[in-house]
């Protein structure tokens, strides 16, 4: 058996299924349901058994079309930093405030995709930011919470 | 009918109504250009703003978008040989070849009238035949309807992508997997919440397809970009040519246009088919139909080449909303997104849709004719500018792509771990990307997940626990012979692909 990535994401995938099936077999149901044809475990359990199936299937199968991903060519570090951005942006949105945490995150990914012309990084950030915000709550009448614009007085 | 016609021509025809098409052409056009980011990821991008519509109007809006993205994608595979959606690949074997002698606006025209005639009679197709199909789809039971979504999830699995069948259901599986997450819908029992509150409600469908498409397509993108396999053409504007097509060539059209949209909108119909079997199967077609000498042409820059899988997938496109408003069943991957987001207006699509919403049903059909309309007007005189967006530098277009996708979900939820489950998802399903596990099979079993367990929660109560309703009807039988039909040819492929 020819071991490749595929083959590992299928295993995982397995094992995955092996813990859904379990946690699916842990699901309390009411007492008078416990014995019924169908109940809030059954559908679960049938997708446990399947995901077993086609993830054993695959680890068992020969691979014809096997994918070599150049590993050397990705940029594994810039997608990295762009995700942590994006969780940092995540964790600071609701205590900071939309405007912000989103112009910030805009200028930071900008910045850290090799960008560097600050006018436009600055025209495609805050005021483009500010005018997304008045399409969504203004126009569209879509909540935004953002304690900062309303502790300057912006937004009621 | 031609009350529900007059309904939906009166829906349809509304300012607003008119200036949503026009706005959704416009962006999807823009969207669908963009390698990589096709229908879906443009409709999914617009969820979060439909909401502020009513029902009739966001639907209009999705229309709009989704026939621009198609026109879209069809753009950058003549410019750039870079389809930006499968659908539109067929269109780059000899969209190209007539861009690269120099008759590249030539190819956008053939392009835009070819989508337009094949959506237009794909459009007065669905006009008959989807309330008769209504009808028809009234006798469906739930083993019938368990069985359709069988077939639904095998069969987008069977035509995904070549030899990835098993991948492909492993994606269906994980699909279905996500969609038990939350309270049953009958007992309220809480599954794989793990007691998070957060996940009490399940995991919005929006989270899911902005992760699995919008995010993960965004760090994809910078994740191979020095990929040179992955590294976008350059093509100059200035080499555009005339966008006229002379008598001979419209003769050409003409007689490819009405045989590839019957095909292109048959396939569409089908449940999991889709766009890229019907452009795939309509070329395949249009080159044995042909004489020898136009035969030669084919892959060269043929005419008939480019306008055969340019009608069909658009004819498919319409078609494909038959299942979804008859039945419920999305044909594909992008009407998947759509009936998530009918069911985020509260509205059900199903036989009784013209019946209890004629005003949505029928906007909708209309609207479609009028999208066509629009998206010609628009699209042929600003095919030299909307080019201009493939120039978009990928340090803006990312961010602004990821900006998107979280406000999506900020703005519906106002939570952080909707956010960080989102960005876990895109994060493995970018992972899952690069060893071509398709993600269209996971957003469509996400979608029918929940539907899917109603119905064989129903089938096996009224048999008592028994699996012979899946033989007691004659229907059920034949929707699930097809099923084995599709899986037995995926199997006899394999086994010959070896041999």
């Amino acid at each position: 058996m020819n071991i490749n990535t595929t083959k590992i994401i299928s295993l995982l995938f397995f094992i995955f299924s092996v813990f859904y099936l379990y946690t699916a077999y842990q699901i309390q149901v009411f007492a008078f349901d416990e014995n019924a044809p169908f109940n809030a475990r059954t559908f679960p359990i049938y997708l446990g058994y399947a995901g077993l199936f086609f993830s054993g299937l695959k680890l068992i199968l020969p691979d014809p079309n096997t994918i070599k991903v150049e590993h050397k060519t990705l940029e594994y570090k810039k997608t990295g930093i762009l995700v942590l951005i994006a969780i940092i942006y995540g964790a600071t949105i609701l205590k900071v405030g939309y405007f912000l945490t989103t112009s910030f995150f805009l200028m930071g990914s900008y910045y850290f995709l090799g960008e560097r012309r600050w006018i436009l990084m600055f025209m495609l950030s805050f005021p483009f930011v500010a005018a997304f915000m008045y399409l969504l709550h203004g126009v569209l009448d879509i909540y935004l919470r953002d304690p900062f614009l309303k502790l300057i007085g912006v937004m009621g | 009918m031609i009350e529900g016609i007059l309904i939906g021509l009166t829906t349809a025809l509304t300012f607003q109504n008119i200036f949503m098409v026009m706005i959704g052409c416009f962006f999807g056009t823009i969207i669908g250009m963009l390698p990589g980011l096709g229908p879906m990821t443009a409709i999914a991008l617009m969820i979060p703003i439909t909401y502020g519509f009513d029902p009739a109007t966001g639907l209009i809006l999705m229309a709009g978008v989704y026939y621009g993205a198609v026109f879209g994608g069809s753009t950058s595979s003549i410019l750039l040989n870079a389809p930006g959606v499968p659908g539109t690949v067929a269109t780059s074997f000899d969209g190209y070849p007539m861009a690269q002698q120099g008759k590249a606006g030539k190819a956008l025209a053939i392009a835009a009238w070819s989508s337009f005639a094949g959506g237009t009679l794909a459009a007065i197709y669905l006009l008959f035949l989807a309330p008769s199909l209504s009808k028809v789809s009234l006798s469906f039971r739930s083993p019938d309807y368990f069985a359709l979504m069988i077939l639904g999830l095998t069969a987008i699995a069977a035509f995904s992508s070549k030899g990835q069948f098993i991948k492909a259901m492993m994606m269906v599986v994980l699909g279905l997997m996500l969609a038990s997450v939350g309270q049953d819908s009958l007992s309220d029992i809480t599954r794989f919440t793990f007691n998070n509150m957060n996940l009490t409600d399940g995991i919005s469908f929006v989270l899911v397809v902005m992760a699995t498409f919008a995010m993960s397509e965004a760090l994809t993108i910078i994740l191979k970009r020095n990929d040179p396999t992955a590294a976008a053409k350059q093509v100059s504007l200035t080499e555009l040519g005339s966008i006229k097509i002379d008598k001979e060539e419209r003769a050409k059209m003409l007689k490819t246009i009405p045989r590839t949209s019957i095909i292109g909108f048959i396939i569409g119909v089908l449940p999991g088919a889709g766009a890229t079997i019907a452009s795939f199967l309509a070329y395949g077609m249009e080159r044995n139909l042909v004489n020898d000498k136009e035969k030669e042409q084919f892959g060269k820059g043929s005419v008939h080449g480019l306008a055969a899988p340019e009608t069909a997938n658009n004819a498919a496109c319409s078609g494909a909303f038959v299942p979804l408003l008859t039945l419920g069943i999305p044909g594909s991957g992008t009407t998947a997104v759509m009936l998530g987001a009918l069911l985020g207006f509260g509205i059900q699509p199903g036989p009784r849709l013209y019946m209890t919403n004629p005003e949505i049903f029928w906007s909708v059909i209309m609207s479609m004719y009028i999208g066509m309309v629009v998206l010609l007007i628009l699209n042929l005189p600003l095919i030299p500018y909307i080019a201009r967006i493939l120039a978009v530098p990928k340090n803006y277009l990312i961010p602004l792509i990821l900006f998107f996708s979280i406000t999506g979900i900020y703005v519906m939820s106002f939570n952080n771990f909707d956010i960080y489950l989102m960005i876990g998802i895109a994060v493995v399903a970018t992972f899952m990307r690069l060893y071509d596990f398709p993600m269209p099979p996971l957003i469509l079993a996400f979608v029918l997940g929940g539907l899917m367990e109603e119905n064989l929660r129903r089938s096996l109560l009224l048999s008592d626990g028994s699996w012979t309703f899946l033989w007691d009807r004659t229907l059920t039988t034949c929707i699930l012979a097809t099923t084995i039909l599709i899986v037995g040819w995926q199997i006899y492929k394999t086994i010959t692909k070896k041999n």
